[in-house]
């Protein structure tokens, strides 16, 4: 088998096979998603969950698919209809076409040829998956407004302002990453996570946990669910959709979680990266390769299809982490008020994001200009200066408690005060 | 003498550690996420004890040789707060008046016992049953076969050891 990048016909023949695959995988975890949700849901609150439909309730999300097909169509006579159908398509196709390229496994080798484990390695990468989420935006405000109904509507605002707002932390605390990473192409930056010996998570924790907030309020999960809000808006801007059409906002509410969780293990989990250097692999300059030697020659990388497989499994594994974690997250934290998140998004986010970028730009130069070289003491130097921003961030937000505690300890504290003078009557 | 008061302190709404708070309510779910004890009654399988004064589904008492026991007084119909019991009495040649139509409409009954409490000879009973579900709104006013067919255990109003309530 040559390490040469597949060509010609086979590699017209991979990618028309890779997309329909990637997408039919997508798909089956949207669906069992919702099953997750459902289970997990369900322990949290020592319920066993939906455990009827097939072996531990595995066949449900299929039951509730042609539930939902089967379902009555309901259009409201005074929705504008044009708007009314066009707004789920405008939700649920950015939440899937997002995954296009995101890389999920190290390159397979083929006897044709080198099959890179991506559907659409882009050159703008990340510009391409801001630009996809943020289109989601409009079916949801389109969806709230052509349903004519107040609360609909309500949460169609909501959904705007908030995706709005949150979309320029998710975006500034990307920066870091582009920054540190010097590509938005999503190969280039799992190669780079390789090449500095850890993941992005450590280096720049302070962005990983801007963009885990700003990303919940992006997908409109709690405790950010304030376009659909049920206690207040019904279900907000799907109020008035049933059927497959809501099924539609449902499934592309649970894609933008996967395409989240999938983004979280990317940009700051290491993607398919695995620990040690046996899987690294890089096109650099036409070759495949696994790093450099110290004398700055390439050394070449050996793809196997088993190297390939384990990749994948810890790609899904890490994926898998964050969806779990959004479910937690759901199931524990309450809502927040609309100005609580408003404020949160514009006073607290937006300005640490650009301070971070700010001081994670300064360090990168800092470190250039003192001429350390690309590696672990690299990232361990921006892990020290992250970690102290982390810390920094965390105190304030938390308005000097975090650490300090005092309050929490005092509120489980009892003293019994004597009050002299007052007599215990006796049988009382 | 001096007394002691206790005082709570609990937390300010602008001085408290609310990260700390979320964090200790995520380990908090996480246990009960993990905890492999659950309160669901897998209801088909598992099915709930009734208590022995549940009242359910109607059973009507027969003799021995398949009669019922009910002498078509008229008065379950005349207590039956839902109106719910339809009785149409009938004699037969020695004298001994029986039901010639004896319905009870499940769907309108309220289950709350009265005609067991006022039966003279015992014959209607409510039962411990209550899976009476049906496809047509009809199948629910059972007649009076359907009613000696009822094989669940009646209810007891009254300790059947104490029937005086002594």
């Amino acid at each position: 088998m040559s390490v040469e990048p597949i060509s010609g016909v086979p590699a017209l023949i991979a990618m028309a096979l890779k997309g329909p695959i990637i997408f039919g995988i997508v798909m089956v975890v949207v669906a069992y998603t919702t099953l997750a949700e459902r289970r997990v849901s369900a322990w949290i609150q020592d319920r066993s969950g939906p455990n009827r439909v097939g072996p531990f309730g595995l066949l449900q999300p299929i039951a509730d698919g042609i539930k939902n097909i089967i379902k009555e169509e309901t259009l409201p006579a005074t929705a504008s209809r044009f708007f009314f159908i066009l707004a789920p398509i405008l939700v649920l196709v950015p939440s899937l076409v997002t995954f296009a390229v995101i890389p999920f496994a190290a390159p397979l080798p083929t006897p044709w040829g080198v099959v890179d484990m991506v559907i659409a390695d882009l050159p703008i990468g990340i510009l391409y998956v801001l630009a996809f989420s943020s289109l989601a935006v409009y079916g949801v405000v389109l969806g709230g407004w052509a349903s004519n109904n107040k609360y609909a509507f309500l949460g169609g605002l909501r959904a705007s302002a908030q995706m709005v707002s949150y979309e320029v932390s998710l975006g500034l605390s990307l920066i870091a990453v582009l920054m540190l990473a010097g590509n938005v192409t999503l190969t280039e930056i799992i190669w780079k996570q390789q090449q500095l010996g850890m993941w992005f998570a450590l280096p720049l924790s302070l962005a990983f946990i801007l963009f885990v907030i700003s990303a919940f309020a992006e997908t409109n999960r709690l405790p950010f669910d304030m376009p659909e809000a049920e206690s207040e808006l019904i279900t907000g801007y799907h109020t008035e959709y049933s059927a497959m059409k809501f099924s539609a906002f449902m499934i592309s509410e649970f894609g933008h979680m996967v395409t989240a969780s999938a983004m979280m293990a990317t940009l700051f989990f290491g993607g398919w990266d695995l620990p040690g250097t046996w899987d690294d692999a890089f096109w650099y300059q036409g070759q495949l390769i696994s790093g450099f030697a110290a004398d700055g020659s390439v050394i070449l990388a050996n793809p196997a299809w088993w190297k390939t497989l384990l990749t994948f499994a810890g790609f899904g594994a890490k994926t898998a982490l964050f969806l779990v974690l959004y479910i937690w997250v759901r199931w524990t934290l309450p809502r927040f008020r609309y100005d609580q998140v408003m404020s949160l998004g514009w006073k607290v986010m937006l300005p640490t994001a650009l301070a971070y970028m700010m001081l994670i730009a300064g360090t990168i130069l800092t470190l250039d200009t003192i001429g350390m070289t690309w590696g672990f003491g690299y990232g361990l130097a921006l892990t020290a200066v992250s970690g102290a921003a982390t810390v920094a961030f965390v105190f304030f937000l938390d308005r000097g408690r975090t650490i300090a505690g005092a309050a929490a300890q005092r509120a489980q504290r009892v003293e019994v005060k004597t009050i002299p003078g007052a007599v215990a009557r006796a049988g009382r | 003498m001096a007394i002691g008061v206790k005082v709570m302190h609990r937390p300010q709404p602008e001085s408290t550690s609310y990260l700390r708070a979320a964090l200790s309510g995520m380990a908090l779910t996480f246990r009960h996420m993990v905890n492999p004890v659950k309160v669901t009654q897998q209801y088909p399988e598992e099915q709930t004890e009734l208590h022995p004064r549940w009242r359910g589904t109607h059973v009507m008492e027969t003799h021995a040789d398949g009669r019922p026991k009910c002498v078509a007084c008229g008065l379950c119909p005349t207590v039956c707060p839902a109106n719910c019991i339809r009785l149409v009495g009938g004699e037969d040649d020695q004298g001994n008046r029986y039901p010639i139509v004896y319905e009870i409409d499940e769907f309108r009954c309220i289950f709350c016992g009265m005609c067991q409490e006022v039966c003279p000879v015992e014959a209607i009973h409510v039962g411990q049953h209550f899976e009476n579900a049906e496809y047509t709104r009809a199948r629910f006013v059972y007649d009076l076969d359907r009613l000696m067919e009822q094989d669940h255990p009646v209810t007891n109003l009254w300790d059947p050891s104490d029937p005086t309530g002594e």
